[in-house]
């Protein structure tokens, strides 16, 4: 990396060799620096190894059937992971992803089964409750400066409230459904594997945001905020507006992903959000995102919920109880952490 | 006290491309600028020092637009401007590098020479989707870094924390000197550097006013603003206490000025 360093003139000899031995590595330190480099090598290694050692366990695992399970079991949840990556690249957590899906998902069903509203109409207005719902994170981050942690601790309640005052605590069921708001829950065959329109829709967000992230100026002004806000500022990005712009997007993939909910479940229900908070945390930082900002991608979080989806569906194949599974999704997300906070030490 | 103005003969004939007169600037009842007016010629390396307190930052920071001041005039190539927040002297080709470096380090150094002004494809692919150049302006800082003579970034992929302490200020120095068209403002450069990386950075400040940029030195270091400056503005007390030369002065006298111990 810096070795074009040590061809200086022989006055700076002695300089060279402290900085020929600063340089000299170790197989973990070039271990760490490929993971530094590359984020995303990590948890595609724990995915691959979590299939190898399930597949063992379980004839049945590998089936067609059983892989479709579980990329319909994660379309949900991967989509509110992309709005958590959003969040947590700019150094950021939002704990109410979840009761916002959940809040979009009642507002369409209810509006499109009890209140005769089109369903293009119900569909809309899910979509500008979760950016409302955005636009109230982001203004309270931006304008009060509170820490994302506490704005979206106590928007989580005020929308689980909102939730539950709106339906009456009552879930909206399939029958009466309009079948554009369940039509994300329709599956096509893919040669064996039978996919549904959620997961399809699920994969064009992942590969829409990465382009975003990833090649244009806001994305790259996504980062630098993450990263360093006051350096970004001093760039001349203008940082308020990024980081709302930051939660209004991530309102809207969360009315995508209620809208995903309806389809797979074919129900609205008010009950349920925090676990779905949780998860989508866990998908981003098993997926190499950095907790602390401006370092991960949505690759990773798409590999951090299907490792998720595989513990779970894996170890219930394999016979053990659900509270197993909690205990690995746990332990998962400490060593991915603690695997996170040794890349950063790269030449720090 | 009395005020001696020491200019070489070749900068005194002409324009001040920046000019402030009697800027004032306080703090509830901190006086942080107490009157202070400076001249900024085409082609040199004008150093501000003075003892913690003097009002060396404050002074600079109503120069770049990082502070408004009370009152007092300031003039781009002999146009009256006044500058509200940092972009408007960015605007006016006043490029600023912070001593905190204002780098991302978590993006290559392509990316943060361009951040915030990243330019986009040429076509559909840029005014449609928005899509960066990323080879384009890997490609623009690569001829940027060879023009200014830095020859420690090589590889412009690299992102910036992997960089020494030189080799980022040199980034934050380079991004000054792309898009500074009229003057470079350094915030103690040479700070946190190591011998020979602070003399990389001082090759650089020549290499910038060898191509007719002025530049702006803010530093403690004595041996560092009499190695590359033309002109020393020494502030004390909020006010400019004399304005010398590394040829009229020594280092002894630069420091008795600054305390207070004499005048120049």
């Amino acid at each position: 990396m810096t070795q074009q360093q040590t061809a200086g003139p022989p006055s700076a000899g002695q300089a060279d060799l402290a900085e020929e031995f600063l340089d000299r590595q170790t197989p973990l330190s070039r271990i760490r620096n490929i993971l530094h480099r590359y984020p995303a090598v990590s948890p595609a290694l724990v995915l691959l190894i979590a299939v190898v050692v399930f597949s063992l366990l379980n004839e049945r695992f590998l089936r067609v059937e059983n892989l479709s399970l579980i990329t319909q079991q994660v379309s949900v949840v991967g989509t509110l992971a992309i709005a958590q990556t959003l969040i947590i690249l700019t150094a950021g957590i939002d704990l109410s992803v979840g009761a916002v899906m959940i809040l979009s998902s009642m507002v369409m069903a209810q509006l499109a089964v009890n209140n005769g509203v089109p369903a293009p109409v119900a569909l809309l207005a899910g979509l500008v409750v979760g950016l409302a719902a955005g636009a109230l994170n982001g203004f309270l981050v931006t304008r009060f400066r509170l820490p994302p942690f506490i704005v979206t601790l106590g928007t989580l309640n005020i929308f689980i409230a909102l939730t539950l005052l709106y339906s009456n605590g009552a879930t909206v069921r399939g029958s009466a459904m309009p079948a554009l708001l369940t039509w994300t829950g329709t599956t096509f065959p893919v040669g064996p594997v039978r996919i549904s329109t959620g997961v399809v829709m699920m994969l064009l967000l992942y590969i829409a945001v990465a382009f975003i992230l990833g090649k244009t100026a806001w994305g790259r002004h996504v980062y630098a905020v993450g990263d360093d806000k006051e350096a970004a500022r001093l760039a001349g990005i203008p940082v308020n507006r990024v980081l709302m712009s930051v939660y209004l997007a991530a309102g809207a993939v969360l009315a995508v992903g209620a809208w995903i909910q309806i389809g797979r479940t074919n129900a609205a229900s008010p009950n349920g959000g925090v676990d779905l908070n949780l998860d989508s945390i866990t998908a981003v930082v098993i997926g190499g995102t950095s907790l602390f900002g401006g370092r991960g991608s949505v690759w990773g979080t798409l590999l951090g919920a299907l490792i998720v989806g595989v513990f779970r569906n894996g170890l219930s194949l394999a016979g053990l109880d659900v509270l197993y599974q909690t205990l690995a999704v746990g332990v998962l997300i400490i060593v991915a952490v603690s695997v996170d906070q040794w890349i950063r030490k790269v030449k720090s | 006290m009395t005020m001696t103005e020491f200019e070489a003969p070749h900068v005194a004939t002409r324009e001040p491309i920046l000019q402030a007169r009697n800027l004032v600037k306080t703090f509830g009842r901190v006086v942080g600028l107490d009157g202070v007016s400076l001249d900024l010629y085409p082609g040199e390396v004008l150093a501000i020092i003075g003892d913690n307190g003097a009002g060396k930052s404050t002074l600079i920071k109503c120069l770049t637009g990082a502070e408004v001041p009370d009152t007092g005039e300031l003039f781009v190539s002999g146009q009256q401007v006044h500058f509200k927040r940092p972009q408007d002297a960015r605007v006016h080709g006043i490029e600023t590098v912070y001593q905190n470096l204002a780098v991302s380090p978590a993006l290559d150094v392509a990316s943060n020479l361009f951040l915030g002004r990243e330019e986009r494809r040429a076509g559909l692919l840029g005014s449609v989707f928005r899509m960066l150049d990323t080879k384009g302006m890997r490609t623009k800082a690569k001829d940027e870094l060879t023009r200014l003579g830095i020859s420690t970034l090589q590889d412009v992929t690299v992102p910036v924390e992997n960089l020494s302490g030189g080799q980022r200020q040199a980034v934050a120095v380079a991004r000054a000197a792309a898009f500074g068209s009229k003057v470079v403002v350094l915030d103690e450069p040479t700070a946190a550097l190591g011998v020979r990386e602070s003399n990389q950075v001082l090759q650089l400040v020549r290499d910038l006013r060898d191509r007719g940029l002025p530049v702006i030195l803010i530093s403690h270091n004595m041996p560092h603003v009499f190695d590359v400056a033309d002109r020393i503005h020494i502030q004390r007390l909020g006010k400019c206490a004399a304005t010398i030369t590394p040829q009229s002065h020594t280092m002894t006298d630069a420091v008795a000025i600054m305390t207070g111990a004499a005048t120049a």
